[in-house]
């Protein structure tokens, strides 16, 4: 009895000392309580499961009022937002491509008149499959939506073609992934996982370490800038980044059968410009954190939205407005756009200036940042 | 440059927050000399050496070191001068051969492998140069250090408690080197705690509570703390201290192994209270008044910390 008490007393002890030590460690109190809220935030509200309001083209050759009652029942339903309307079929030929839209919808000149005949007129829906998840959705309710809006304006001498098989043949293509096997989606984006979470949490210790062993003392000590130093420090995993990226593209092709139609050199600028982004991130945040344990937590506090936000694992474009911004700052979501397009849509280096210009300025910031964060002194 | 002073600062002022670590330091310190730097801990020594090699940006004052502005050409200084850390600072996770290698490149040194070839040589440690530099011993580690912060031949060398924790035949060694370097030129500000090592410098320059309280030669300080020291052995003589302490006019008893030294300054005095506690097998000789007898009371003459702590 005597003894368990004495056990208690130096629990007790134990305790206190931790109590303290967790108040002076203010970041990782931090931590333990953003993340999760930021998952709570993330998980309820952001992320959806099953993406409405995913942005489309309109390609329609012939203004009737049927047309326009299966137009407006698309727009209605919640699952398409019409960003493009047009009747010249040039302008929606790339948007696909470039991942502006995840639909274009066409009808085709002649249409009414084919579907009065009782003749099922064709409309066209081409979906990019990239992401089947969030073009499953809108598709697989199609069919019912425009059947559902015609039985209303299919009355008397068209009555005859309300019941039964709906007077239109819907035909879908699924764009760049015709069997829409996940892994076609989630094997290119495992390859911006993997390096997001490895180089950033590599060199987010660079200058901590420095910091907690006490060499920072000498190295500031010495005839080196800060720039030489950051570059110093991230350059050796530029090499480890490219190893990293062979490795998965191996496996990609080997393993999961994952297509690479497009330019081998698109993509290595684009992974180029990536690791080098993320490279400065870590970078940053050593130059934030205070110890290694810190740094470690600001990368996980990145990463957590890297992966719910970017389009990894859930449709880009069925997340709320604010999460789709919040999206757009994340290294991650430009990269995916990158390889997605590259591996699985062909897509060309002109179609990819907008993902790559905003990994060069993100590397840009983070590389500024870094430089101001960094102490030249022992301050 | 200034006089050709390798060290010539003025009215250095260090805060950080509200807390003044040094509190207007001059130092004039002229190019070849070995100079030894010395106060009690927190006395500042570390933080005006830090200012001195543009570590820590100096919160008012002003200087220059080998000639260059301490504020505005920190990057030129530390090209010019070696600072020897007083914790142990290079990279225990790297062999001593690369940590000698990465400093011959950060200095741009020629003919790197020769030149850390020639520096394991002369340190005596070719024979174990692919050994991790953690795996040193406390001394080795010193040696290691010296030997790298002064491979770029530098003109100044600004060592911070080189010696602590190091056995006596290490630092004997230890200081032969720092003597060595500085016949080929080398300036060399030490600071330390011991009052051997501070009698071996050219001058001393003694901080406490972040302000220069002397700086003069060993014998020159002594003579300023105007103490007189008389010392007396045998078996009875330490049962007195605790007495003659409380006597007036004597301002230091202390204790050398069975020996006892009393120190004030003045004679009369002393003799006064060490007559009044005569013992049989005690004798009293006046002896001439050590260093660290000069340095006790030039500390309790400095009187409390002035400095403002938050």
């Amino acid at each position: 009895m005597k003894s368990l008490l004495r056990s208690f007393g130096r629990i007790w002890a134990v305790f206190m000392k931790e109590t303290v030590q967790i108040r002076r460690d203010r970041m990782t109190f931090a931590v333990m309580i953003g993340i999760p809220i930021m998952q709570l935030i993330l998980f309820g509200y952001a992320i959806n499961m099953n993406p409405k309001h995913l942005p489309a083209a309109l390609l329609v050759e012939e203004q009737t009022p049927i047309v326009r009652t299966m137009i407006q029942s698309l727009r209605t339903s919640d699952y398409y937002d019409f960003v493009m309307q047009t009747d010249d079929p040039r302008k929606t030929g790339d948007l696909l491509a470039r991942g502006e839209v995840a639909f274009v919808v066409s009808i085709p000149a002649g249409f009414t008149r084919k579907l009065i005949r009782g003749e099922h007129p064709q409309l066209l829906i081409e979906a990019d499959a990239t992401d089947p998840a969030a073009a499953s959705g809108a598709v697989s309710f199609a069919q019912t939506i425009l059947s559902d809006a015609l039985r209303h304006d299919l009355k008397g001498p068209l009555a005859n073609l309300a019941g039964g098989q709906p007077p239109f043949d819907l035909v879908v293509h699924q764009m760049y992934n015709p069997e829409a096997k996940t892994s076609y989606n989630i094997v290119p984006g495992l390859l911006g996982v993997i390096l997001t979470m490895t180089l950033v949490m590599i060199t987010a210790i660079a200058m901590t370490r420095e910091s907690e062993q006490g060499t920072i003392e000498n190295l500031l000590a010495m005839p080196v800038q800060p720039i030489e130093v950051m570059l110093g420090k991230i350059l050796p995993y530029v090499v480890v980044g490219a190893g990293q990226t062979v490795l998965i593209l191996l496996a990609a092709r080997l393993l999961f059968d994952v297509p690479f139609i497009g330019n081998a050199w698109i993509l290595f600028l684009g992974v180029s410009v990536f690791v080098l982004a993320n490279l400065a991130l870590g970078f940053t945040f050593s130059t934030i954190a205070r110890t290694q344990m810190q740094a470690m937590q600001l990368t996980f506090f990145f990463f957590l939205p890297s992966i719910l936000l970017s389009g990894f694992m859930f449709p880009f474009r069925g997340m709320p407005e604010w999460a789709q911004t919040i999206g757009e700052v994340l290294p991650l979501t430009h990269f995916l756009r990158i390889v997605r397009g590259v591996m699985l849509k062909d897509t060309s280096l002109a179609q990819l200036q907008s993902p790559i210009l905003a990994l060069c300025l993100f590397t840009a910031v983070a590389v500024s940042v870094a430089m101001l964060r960094y102490r030249r002194t022992l301050d | 440059m200034s006089g050709d002073y390798a060290i010539d600062v003025h009215g250095l002022v260090k805060r950080f927050g509200s807390k003044t670590a040094v509190a207007g330091v001059d130092i004039q310190m002229p190019s070849g000399e070995v100079w030894g730097f010395l106060g009690p801990n927190g006395s500042g020594k570390t933080t005006t050496i830090r200012m001195i090699c543009g570590l820590l940006r100096v919160t008012e004052g002003t200087g220059q070191c080998l000639g260059y502005d301490i504020q505005r050409d920190a990057a030129r200084i530390r090209e010019l001068t070696g600072y020897m850390t007083q914790k142990f600072s290079f990279w225990s996770d790297m062999t001593i051969r690369e940590n000698l290698e990465f400093v011959a490149r950060i200095y741009r040194l020629p003919h790197i492998r020769q030149t850390v070839d020639e520096t394991l040589e002369t340190l005596g440690l070719t024979h174990r140069q692919h050994q991790l530099s953690g795996a040193l011993s406390g001394g080795w580690k010193q040696r290691l250090a010296l030997a790298a912060v002064t491979m770029h031949d530098p003109k100044l060398l600004l060592l911070d408690e080189p010696t602590a924790g190091v056995d006596p035949q290490a630092r004997r060694d230890f200081w032969d080197e720092i003597h060595h370097l500085s016949l080929k030129g080398m300036t060399v500000l030490v600071s330390t705690h011991y009052m051997d090592e501070a009698e071996r410098c050219d001058r001393i320059v003694y901080l406490a509570h972040g302000e220069k309280i002397i700086e003069g030669r060993v014998p020159d300080v002594i003579d300023r703390s105007g103490l007189l020291t008389f010392r007396s052995e045998g078996e009875g003589v330490r049962r007195l201290a605790d007495d003659i302490r409380n006597e007036p006019g004597v301002e230091h008893v202390a204790y050398f192994g069975s020996a006892l030294h009393v120190s004030g300054k003045d004679r009369a005095a002393i003799q006064a209270a060490l007559a009044k506690h005569q013992a049989p097998d005690v004798s009293w000789s006046e002896v001439r008044t050590s260093l660290e007898d000069a340095f006790i009371a030039l500390s309790a003459e400095a009187g409390e910390d002035k400095r403002v702590h938050a």
